[in-house]
Parts: C-alpha cells; structure tokens; sequence
C-alpha cells in the first residue's frame, strides 16, 4: 500500500499545477486568433493601427505565453515524476496523444512564436500574417491533443486491459482520436479560451476609453473583442462539456454529483439551484429545486433519467465484488497459472478489474477484502459532492454573467453608444478576473468529479501515484508554490504595467503618454530620446 | 501493422535517440550560449546581441526536448515511469533550472533596470547549465545501473537517494555534457555574433573543445575498466509480447564493450565523436565557424551514439535487481501504439526540419551591438 499523505500531496501539487498551468493557456488560445484578426485587417487595408494593435496585445500575449511555457514544462515532467504507476499502466495509449501534439502541434506554435515577436523587419507583410496564423493553429492543435488524451482519462475506449503486460492496451487508435467525450470538451475548452481573451481585450480597452486616452486604439480593440467574444460565449454555453455527460460511468456520477442528485427522480429531473449537500447523510439539505431544468440540461430531452448518486453506488458495489474476483485471477495469471478456466474467468471480469482496484487503499490483497473494506470502497467510489455542487453554479454564473456583458457590449458597440456608457466599461474592466474563475472552476469540475479515478473505472487516482514519500511531496509541493508564487508576481508586475501603458509601451510616438511627453517637452531641444514619430499624431485620431 | 513488431522495437530505439540528439544539437546549442552569456556578454548591449542570436528559435528548439519526453512516454511507458520517479530530485533541478528560460528570455528586456536584467542573465545561465549538467549526470547513471526493481504488478521502486546520483563517474558525464553543449554554443556565437563577442566565444571553443575531447577519453577509459556493464543472459523472442521480468542479467567486466566487438562497425561512433569535436575546434580556430558548427553537431551525435551503443539493447539496467532492466525489447508499447507512433515520426519529422529550417534562413544574419542599439524595443 502507499503511503496515504503521500497520495494526498501528490494530488495537491497536481492540481495546484495544473490549475496554475491553466491560467495561462486559455488566453493563448484566444489572443492568438484575435492577433489573427487584427493583423489581417492590418494586411487586407493597410491601416497601420491594425499593426499597432497586433503588436501591443502581442505584448501581452508573450507576457503570458511565457508562462504558460515554463508551467507546461512541469504537466509533462509530473506524469513520470509523481504518477510513474499511471505511465506504465495507461502510456501505451495516452502516451501517443501527447507525443503527437508534440510533433504536430508544439513545435508549429514554438517555432513560429519567436518570428511573431522577432520577425516584424525581416519578413514580409504576409509572410508575418501566416507565421501569427500557423502560431493560432498551433497552440489550437495543441489543446486539441491534449484534450484527446485528458478525454480518454475520463471515458477511455479504444483500449483494453492486457495480464501479460500488466497495463492498458490501444485497441483502435480511431477511437482514441474521435472519443465523443475528447470532441466536446475540445470545443467547450477552446471557446472558453476565446472568451478569456474577448475579456482581456475588452476589460483593457474599456479602461483606455474610462481615462479618454487612445480612442482610436481602444474602440477598434474593443470592437473586436466584441465580435469574437460574442460568437464564443455563444458556443461556451450553448456546447457545453455536460452534452459529453451521456457516456460512462464517470460522466454520470459526475453529473448526478454536479446536481446533487442522490436518488434517481422521473424525467424530466429538477435543477437543484441551491442545497447543502452531504457525502455522509448522502442527502442534499435544503434543496430548492427548478422543475424539468436539469433534465434539459443534461439529457438533452424530457424523457431520458438522471440517475442518482446511490443507484449509482449501488452498482458500483456489485463492480466492486466482481472487480476482486478479477483481481484473484490475475494474480494466478501472473504466477504463470495460465490457462483456459484462469483466462476465462479473468476475462469474464476483465471491465471491473478497476473497481477491485480501489481497495488497493485498504488491503494489499482486494481479492482479500473484507466486508467492511468493501463498503468504505463503494463510499469511495463517488467524489465529495458539495464542492462539485458550487463550483459548477460558480462556472454557470460567470458563463451567463458574461453572455449579459457581451450582449450588452455588441449591441452598444454596434449602435455607437459604448463610450457613454460608463457603467458597462466599469463592468467589462472589473470583470477581466471573471472568465478565469469560470475556467479554473471548470476544470475543477470536469477533474475532481472524475474521482475517485486518474482513468475512469480503469485506474484509481491511490494506485497511480509514484512510490514516492510523504517527505519527498512536501519538499516538492513546497519549491513549486515558491517558485510559482514568484513567477506570478512578476508576471502581473509586467502585465499591468504593460497595461497601463497601452500602446505607448510601442514606442511609436503616436500614442497617449508618448505624446503627453512631448507636450511636456515642447519647445525643449533636449527632447528626442525615442525614434520621430512616423505619421501625424491628428492621422491616427480620427475614426 | 506493415513493420513487425521486432523491427519497431529497434525503430523505436534510434528514433528516441533521434530526438535526443536533436536535442542536444538545437536546444542544447540555446543551453550553451546561456551557459557562456554572463561570461560573454560584459555589457548589457553585448548580453542582448547573445540573447537575440537564439531568441527567435529557443523555443521551437526546446520541443525537442519535450518531444523526447513524449515520445519516451509513448514508446517506453515504463522507462518514463521509473526514470522520471526515480531522478525525483534531479527531474525537478532541472524542471526549475527550465523554468528561468522561457521568462528569461521574455521577460529580462521589457525593464530598463541593471539588477533586474542581471538577475535574468543568471536565470538564463542556469537554465543553460544545470540541465546540460542534469541530463549528463541521469546519463552516467544509466551507464552504471540504477538502484531500482519492479514487483509482480510491474511497480518500479526507487531505492537509491538523490546524493547518489553524484557519484565521480556520473559527475564527470555531467561535466562532458556541460562541455559539449557550451562548445556547440559558442561556436554558434562566435557564427552570429559580431566583434568582440566572436572572438571571446572562438576562445571560449577552444578550452570546452579541448575539455569536452579529454574527459570523453576519459570516461571511456575509466568505463572499460572500471564500470561494470550488463549482458542478457537469457530473455524471450525479441518480438515477444514485453514483459521486463522473465529475462536474465548479469553484471560483468567490460560487458559494455561486447557491442564494439561483436559489430566492429559501431567503433565508427566513437570515431565520428573524437574527430568531430576535434575538427570543430580546429574549423572554430581558422574562423570557419559555419563548418564548424556542424562539426560539432556530428561530434555531439558521435558521443549520444557512442554511450547508446555500448548499452544497447539496455535502456535503464537496473544495478539492484538486474532482471528488472528495461530493455528495448521488453520495455515498449504495444505493436498498434508503436506502428501508429511510427507514422506520426515518420510524417512530422520531415515537416518540422523544413519549416524549423526556413525560420532559421529568415533570421539569419551576424547580430552585433550597433543592430541592438538601433532596434531597442524590438529586440529581446
């Protein structure tokens, strides 16, 4: 048996990494195309404040990118540091997701960044259009593969146990590939990016129009953030990740335990929109509950179940007992007892193999368990309900929260009003944080509800750690929170201080501290420390 | 399945050792010049012409490092196990050390403060090191076997320590490393940069050349008669289904050279190591850096082939229970995974070199201080 704390803190520096990783990787996914759509608008008609808008939210979007890099860099190192059961057990086939989005998708997106930064003088126009592109395509590909795999962790087809090599097996990597759980959380995850980075640009742009300082600018940035933001938080919400929620087992226990469904209700089920919900009375308390919604929600129909938690549970008991019998008979398999009755047998219960797994946590031997090994075993088989309960309200609120400012933001925008409308500016600026709370609580949901599996009725998260110590974790969780700690400060000090700037930190001379400089400095022969501006100051006004 | 699975196996080896090697020669040339930046560089105009000779393509070359990393993932789930747990400690030295570069790079320029910019110029350097030296030392430690064992559900279980990594021998293949890397660095530099920075780098060359040369004699020396090696006594058909505990090891005496003897042909590793190095230095000495720069690749490329084929088939031998080894044969996916992994190699390869290669022709040009000046916010 492993060590429990050490299980415990393994999975502490995972998620705290992962959700750490994640605040960066969704505004790459959506500031790159925005950089796509500005820069092509720069290309189509000229207009050199389409460059200027390119390059100043490129800016940006290298302070982040940065560290989405260096955080990367960790997710991949951890499958082999701290869940080096899981890679032996599951790298036959989430192994090849992740190397193919190396080869595919990373080293499009890493080769191409550094011309999208350094590459203004030495390439041309278009030439710098596809290289943004093939960086947009590339970071895009890249959460796709990843997406792949993350979707096998929760519904893994394609692949099967093998006794003789101790581990999963790819079957079809067809299946693996086109995984209907891996296609809707690659559209629900990239939108949700779009959306982080229609957020950003308008939080930002709706402050330069609150000081009245570089209009032109601002106005054209956030009109585009409108446009795009829109159409994404359309899909966020419209092709939301519960449509995959049909499929396996994870999935429905996930729902039920997002609802708080404990017991299986007719169709179509009610939405729970408040409640306190308990693991150990197994009972929402103080439910107050909106009739059909949740039926609609998750089904998708007015005449398919939500199943409940206990009904669920009540089937996992059953997994569970057949899951030790598996376990007895691979263990002869493995002592070389292999024959026709063994093999049968094992292969008989082969698909509950995972559910014996879970009581590796209390017994060596599962197909030795006790009565009351099982029963902590079935309480195990569900996640802690309460924190999945509020943090998908968490995630919905600011879904909807932000359609109503992108409705509110198009419509303005659209009919010319925006720059009187203060209190919306003020909105979009304050809730710049709000499309990251939506992400990360996502993420939450989709990994936490995946518990008590690292594969979903494949591997439980207790098996799949390294044999590592309690010690070591600590030693480990500790140097990353520091370092993390760190990088974070001084990602925001040069993220807010490039912000504040806007796009005087070009250096172009046309923009607002720039020119205020030189009002200063007028009639001052000293002046004249940056490069002449090229085009009149009064050129870039008007709009 | 058009390849058997025996084929695969081996495929697999070289192709792993491919994106090592592009590795070593792209991404560790970008370790190199961060190694040699706060000794090159003496002032900020000087460090920023060293920075942009690599800023461009940094990233794009540390993929190959990741890929590596996948690819071990993907061919040898196990050998990504019990590697990456075991080296728990020396993984998250060189994890951090990684972390200075990607923020390093961007970051250091956007401020104009002299203790700001220096403390990235650090960052960088370590960044560039201590990987270099990390990833020499895991090597000198599969060289001598690693303290680990595998019970019946093929769980690997670490039982060395992290101080035990730092053996002579190991510290001397992290020194090599170091030296090779910084060599191919500054014989890039000494190929993109202008005066003075050339020249400090072409003398730079020389001493890690000449260093990288002398201690690679001398591990080999001290390997053939003072490490031990492994040999498979006995294990199942090399297109068996892989299961790593139904062979037999031993640990002998110059069991490493048995390759060089039964396949004389292999000597040419160490050939090609020796006299690409030494010719880099000699080309880096009569200013042709360009030639040289390849030489050194070809040098680098000997001395990964020369460690890779005294191992093979081993992967990671195991010093504490030699039957656990990971060997080529027993340590790989499935037939489907490698097949489909094949393809994927096989197709993307080709297109990164092409595309890899056109932004190196884009940016190309010798980058000196006046340039830098001239293009202050646009630069790194």
């Amino acid at each position: 048996m492993l060590d429990s704390t050490m299980i415990e803190l393994s999975r502490w520096q995972f998620a705290a990494t992962a959700m750490y990783h994640f605040l960066f990787v969704p505004l790459t996914l959506g500031l790159s195309w925005m950089l796509v759509i500005m820069e092509s608008v720069y290309v189509m008609t000229g207009r050199e404040i389409y460059k200027d808008m390119t390059k100043f939210w490129g800016k940006l979007f290298g302070i982040n990118f940065a560290l989405g890099v260096t955080t990367g860099l960790t997710m991949e190192f951890q499958f082999g540091t701290n869940w080096s059961y899981y890679s032996h057990y599951v790298g036959d086939v989430f192994g090849a997701p992740l190397a193919i989005e190396g080869l595919m998708a990373f080293f499009l997106e890493s080769t191409f960044i550094g011309l999208f930064f350094l590459g203004w003088e030495r390439l041309s126009k278009r030439q710098h259009l596809m290289v943004t592109f093939l960086t947009a395509i590339g970071s895009n590909l890249s959460a796709m593969w990843i997406l792949i795999a993350n979707g096998w962790m929760q519904y893994p087809v394609g692949a099967e146990f093998s006794y003789e090599t101790m581990r999963m097996e790819m079957q079809s990597f067809y299946e693996v590939m086109f995984n209907p759980v891996a296609q809707v959380k690659f559209v629900h995850t990239v939108a949700a990016g779009y959306v982080t980075a229609a957020m950003f640009v308008a939080g930002i742009s709706a402050w330069y129009m609150l000081k009245g300082r570089d209009l032109a600018f601002a106005k054209r940035s956030f009109s585009v953030a409108m446009g795009f933001g829109l159409a994404s938080i359309l899909s966020v919400i419209l092709l939301g990740d519960e449509s995959g929620y049909e499929v396996g087992d994870v999935q429905k226990v996930k729902l039920a335990a997002i609802e708080a469904e404990w017991h299986t209700a007719e169709a179509p089920a009610g939405f729970t929109i408040f409640g306190l919900p308990s693991n150990e009375d197994e009972e929402t308390h103080m439910a107050v509950k909106v009739p059909w919604a949740l039926g609609l929600i998750a089904t998708r129909s007015l005449d398919e179940e939500v199943v409940g938690l206990k009904d669920l549970m009540r089937e996992h008991e059953v997994r569970i007992r057949s899951g030790m019998i598996a376990y007895e008979y691979l263990q002869r398999l493995r002592n070389g007892e292999d024959n026709a009755h063994n093999r049968g047998t094992f292969e008989d219960h082969m698909d509950d193999l995972g559910y014996g797994l879970l009581l590796k946590k209390y017994t060596d031997n599962p197909a030795e368990a006790t009565e009351e090994q099982i029963q902590l075993a079935v309480k195990d088989s569900i996640p802690e309900v309460a924190p999945l309960f509020w943090t998908f309200r968490v995630m919905v609120a600011a879904g909807f929260w932000m359609l109503l400012l992108f409705v509110l933001g198009f419509y303005f925008n659209a009919t010319r009003r925006i720059q009187d409308k203060r209190w919306l500016l003020r909105a979009f600026l304050y809730s710049i944080p709000v499309p990251w709370i939506a992400a990360e609580t996502g993420w939450f949901v989709a990994e936490f509800g995946r518990q008590p599996w690292a594969i979903g009725e494949v591997l439980p998260t207790s098996v799949a750690a390294s044999s590592l110590t309690a010690g070591d974790l600590m030693f480990s969780l500790s140097a990353f929170v520091i370092f993390y700690t760190a990088l974070f400060a001084i990602e925001m000090f040069l993220m807010f201080k490039f912000a504040r700037q806007g796009p005087s930190s070009l250096h172009s001379g046309r923009y607002y501290h720039e020119r205020q400089a030189q009002r200063l400095a007028d009639g001052d022969a000293a002046q004249g420390a940056g490069p002449a501006p090229s085009s009149s100051p009064a050129q870039q006004r008007g709009d | 399945m058009i390849l058997d699975y025996e084929i695969l196996k081996f495929v697999w080896w070289l192709l792993v050792g491919v994106l090592f090697i592009g590795f070593a020669v792209t991404d560790g040339m970008d370790m190199g010049v961060g190694t040699l930046l706060p000794f090159l560089g003496k002032n900020d105009a000087e460090r920023r012409v060293i920075i942009n000779t690599v800023g461009p393509h940094w990233d794009g070359n540390q993929v190959w490092l990741i890929t590596a990393g996948g690819a071990i993932f993907a061919a040898w789930p196990l050998v990504y196990g019990a590697a990456f747990s075991g080296f728990y400690f020396a993984m998250l030295l060189a994890l951090f050390a990684l972390f200075f570069r990607p923020v390093g790079f961007d970051y250091r320029s956007k401020i104009e403060n002299k203790a700001w910019r220096n403390a990235w110029d650090w960052g960088l350097f370590i960044g560039g090191a201590v990987p270099a030296l990390v990833f020499g030392i895991a090597f000198g430690n599969l060289l001598q076997g690693v303290p680990f064992h595998l019970d019946e559900l093929l769980r690997p279980y670490y039982t060395g320590s992290f101080f035990a990594l730092l053996n002579p021998f190991a510290l001397l293949a992290g020194l090599i490393s170091l030296s090779m890397l910084t060599l191919h660095g500054a014989i890039w530099l000494q190929l993109r940069t202008g005066e003075p920075i050339a020249s400090r780098a072409k003398q730079w060359a020389k001493v890690t050349g000449l260093a990288t040369i002398i201690g690679f004699a001398l591990a080999g020396l001290w390997l053939t008669f003072f490490v031990d090696g492994f040999r498979v006594v006995s294990m199942p058909p090399t297109d068996a289904i892989p299961n790593p505990l139904t062979k037999e090891v031993v640990i002998e005496p110059f069991a490493w050279l048995a390759n060089y003897g039964r396949y004389p042909w292999t000597l040419l590793f160490p050939i090609v190591g020796f006299a690409g190095l030494g010719y880099a230095v000699s080309l880096s000495m009569q200013d042709r850096a360009g030639l040289g720069l390849i030489m050194s690749g070809v040098g680098i490329t000997g001395v990964i082939m020369t460690a890779g084929a005294a191992m093979f088939p081993f992967i990671m031998p195991s010093s504490t229970n030699p039957g656990s080894s990971l060997i080529a044969w027993d340590a790989t996916s499935s037939h489907l995974t490698l097949t489909v992994m094949f393809w994927a190699a096989v197709i993307f390869i080709p297109i990164i070199l092409a595309y890899t290669t056109w932004t190196y022709a884009r940016m190309w040009r010798r980058i000196t201080v006046e340039e830098i000046e001239a293009q202050d916010k646009l630069a790194y």
